[in-house]
């Protein structure tokens, strides 16, 4: 009997994803001045984000790819900038309402399962298909109760003031070089605000995805949650397989303000041939909770440390990762919690599972500044390599300039145990849905948190890979 | 097709050890066999390699069973043939509950090639309605179908949830490995009466019970008893075997095997 974990890789092209294209504008290839003047002209943009543009665009060509050190990736190398479309549009506005989503578009929704979940248990959603959200619907009472949940684009032109206010605090265009790129060619993602003491019980959603070859898609999401209110918001991603590079880099900000709680949840679920390469941050005041709900399933490089500045005595965060790397595939992830305040708790747990020559790295950075006393930290890292061709890594940082601080932090690395396996097959399971039953079992304190059809959509395709692929 | 079990010269390695030396024992259908024997004589080896433990090789012989040679066979193969291995030790699978774990195993048995596997599946009311039925004879608290298999639980827990299974699955021939180690007595008596009940249920059945103690063989009354030594079967009797050995230990049978002073 052999127990190598077999082909795990996600073959897209047997979901049949791609479309035709049939764009109404469609940038060249590369970036300059010129293409992110065309962009915000064509967007009619105000004049300050036009020059926000430009300076970040003077960033990015000032910093430097990435290599090396804390933050950096060698295998960032092989990605080429020139070789990218920095704005596509498709259709011409966004529509308000699901029969004036142009057909081919919403074919590409329907095998995303988009209508269905919208039948269910949708309030709210904003699909984004390409660079621009196409479709965006929103439940009438929350309108009421003063929510807004725009694409990012529409809400620059209809909230100028809040959106001028916060955007681009949390995450300056010079943090890190992607930061930079999004802020020049930014397009699509979502606006939400939340009034104080609204609670907004079933979750916002929203749905990316890229079709064109090498069309970058640089999605900007801002989110306000005011105090005392909370919501949910759920991010699912998903990308037919192309042969050459293509590159998403998205930025998110989010505020949640005294006594507020958010979480975001995301599936990342490109295809293996994308670099990912995302900038996400919240800041959490007093007593307020923020939690990231982060998957990584596909891509060719993730490299994604979604953040918590805690700045507010009492304030909470919390970031649940999982990451599954198959063959060729690097997913380079974590999290950063940052301590600013008295009495404030983190908490990381990152769960990888590599196989078939797939290397997961948990990255993450706890730092605690003087003066934020009384704050706990508890990271919890568990890695599940598959066989003897994958690899993980972790690479923990932790700076604490407190003494009266309560630090735990735990690493696991294991191999898929022949002890379970031949346990679950001594039973009549098959090979391959006893190494599913294993994966998906240690992946569960993940999947419990998502919204069920999330978590059976989930668990439904690592079964498909695991059935086809083994014995 | 006979279902007899029928062990022919086994051998069998851990690495490059040598613990099987040739086995050679017949399972009756309809028969309670017991296989006693010193701590490293081999017991555990025997059923592992059976069921198909990766970690052993097998260097030499054969294992019939319903017409095959189950050797030849994937371990999930071997169950659906109708095989059953109760483990000494068993594993726990975080984040795979009792029941999600049970109802793959029943329909694991239940899939058949080429077919549709939601044909063949158990009906999700017939499956709760067995369940809980199972449970409630094994004194099996409800709640532990939520629970992660295994997971936590007590020595005596696992032993339930063994026999549980076994109860669910049906088995036509259980290999019980050294089940009583680590239960109390009233542990001892739910696992002993959950195994009577099975035997009574399938006139049919072979258990091929192994152990250490004597203890176990008060509750699971055995036919045949065979007694194991240096990874060789190498006595065979009644139950009064098994009452002897108890008396006077296993020194004599190893002076009458091998010899004084060997």
């Amino acid at each position: 009997m052999t127990l190598e974990a077999n082909e795990l890789e996600f073959d897209y092209s047997k979901y049949g994803f791609r479309q035709e294209e049939n764009y109404v504008f469609k940038s060249g290839k590369g970036l300059s001045e010129a293409v992110v003047r065309e962009l915000s002209m064509m967007k009619g943009e105000p004049e300050w984000m036009l020059k926000r543009r430009l300076q970040a665009l003077a960033i990015f060509y000032k910093k430097p790819t990435p290599l090396d050190g804390a933050w950096g990736n060698p295998d960032l190398a092989s990605l080429n900038y020139d070789d990218i479309h920095y704005f596509v549009r498709a259709g011409d506005k966004p529509a308000s309402d699901w029969d004036a989503v142009p057909e081919e578009i919403k074919n590409t929704f329907e095998r995303l399962g988009i209508p269905e979940a919208e039948r269910k248990f949708l309030a709210g959603v904003g699909a984004q298909y390409e660079s621009e959200v196409v479709y965006h619907s929103l439940r009438e009472e929350w309108s009421k109760r003063g929510v807004i949940f725009l694409d990012t684009d529409s809400a620059l032109r209809e909230q100028p003031e809040m959106f001028k206010q916060y955007f681009g605090t949390i995450i300056p265009s010079a943090d890190n070089k992607y930061a930079a790129l999004n802020t020049a060619v930014w397009s699509g993602g979502s606006f939400v605000y939340v009034p104080k003491g609204v609670h907004v019980d079933i979750p916002l959603q929203a749905y990316f995805r890229i079709n064109a070859e090498n069309m970058g898609q640089f999605e900007r999401t801002l989110i306000i949650i005011d105090e005392g209110a909370s919501a949910h918001y759920i991010e699912g991603c998903t990308a037919p397989q192309y042969s050459t590079n293509s590159l998403h880099s998205a930025v998110v900000e989010i505020v949640v303000k005294k006594g507020g709680k958010f979480r975001y949840t995301t599936i990342q679920n490109w295809a293996n041939n994308i670099f990912n390469l995302v900038t996400k941050r919240a800041v959490a005041f007093e007593d307020a909770s923020m939690e990231w709900v982060d998957g990584n399933i596909g891509s060719k490089l993730t490299m994604k440390y979604p953040s918590v500045y805690l700045m507010g005595r009492g304030a909470r965060g919390e970031v649940l990762s999982v990451a599954y790397a198959g063959k060729g595939q690097h997913q380079d992830a974590g999290a950063k919690m940052v301590h600013n305040a008295p009495d404030t708790t983190s908490v990381i747990t990152n769960k990888s599972v590599s196989k078939g020559g797939g290397k997961t790295t948990y990255r993450g950075l706890v730092k605690v500044h003087p003066g934020a006393t009384g704050s706990k930290i508890n990271v919890n890292c568990d890695a599940l390599i598959l066989d003897n061709l994958s690899k993980s890594d972790t690479i923990p940082y932790i700076e604490v300039e407190e003494a009266n601080v309560t630090l735990a932090h735990e690493a696991t690395v294991g191999r898929i145990g022949e002890e379970q396996l031949f346990y679950l097959m001594s039973r009549g399971i098959s090979q391959a849905e006893a190494m599913s039953m294993i994966v998906l079992g240690f992946m569960e304190p993940f999947t419990r948190e998502l919204p069920m059809e999330y978590a059976v959509e989930l668990n439904r395709l690592i079964q498909l890979e695991m059935e086809g692929s083994v014995g | 097709m006979s279902s007899e079990l029928v062990i022919k010269n086994l051998h069998a390695n851990i690495g490059d050890k040598e613990i099987l030396k040739g086995v050679n024992l017949t399972v009756k259908p309809g028969t309670i066999h017991a296989i006693m024997g010193p701590n490293g004589s081999g017991k555990s080896t025997l059923s592992n390699t059976i069921m198909g433990h990766p970690s052993y090789t097998v260097t030499a012989g054969e294992v019939w069973y319903k017409g095959q040679n189950i050797l030849e066979l994937d371990v999930d193969k071997r169950a659906k043939l109708g095989l059953f291995l109760a483990f000494q030790y068993p594993v726990s699978i975080p984040g795979v509950t009792v029941a999600n774990f049970l109802r793959a195993a029943i329909n694991g048995h239940r899939a058949v090639e080429g077919k549709d596997t939601r044909e063949t599946q158990i009906p999700m009311a017939q499956y709760r309605k067995d369940i809980r039925e199972k449970m409630a004879a094994l004194g099996v608290d409800e709640a532990f179908a939520r629970r992660y298999l295994n997971d936590g639980f007590s020595g005596g827990e696992k032993k339930r949830i063994e026999i549980l299974q076994m109860s669910m699955l049906k088995p036509s021939m259980a290999i019980m490995d050294e089940t009583d180690s680590g239960l109390d007595i009233d542990a001892l008596k739910v696992v002993s009466q959950g195994v009577n009940t099975l035997v009574q249920d399938n006139s049919e059945m072979g258990v091929l019970v192994i152990t250490h103690y004597q203890r176990l063989l008060n509750y699971i009354k055995p036919h045949v008893v065979s007694v194991m030594m240096e990874g060789r079967i190498v006595r065979e009797g009644g139950p009064e075997l098994a009452l002897e050995l108890e008396e006077r230990g296993y020194d004599f049978i190893r002076e009458e095997v091998f010899g004084n002073g060997n």
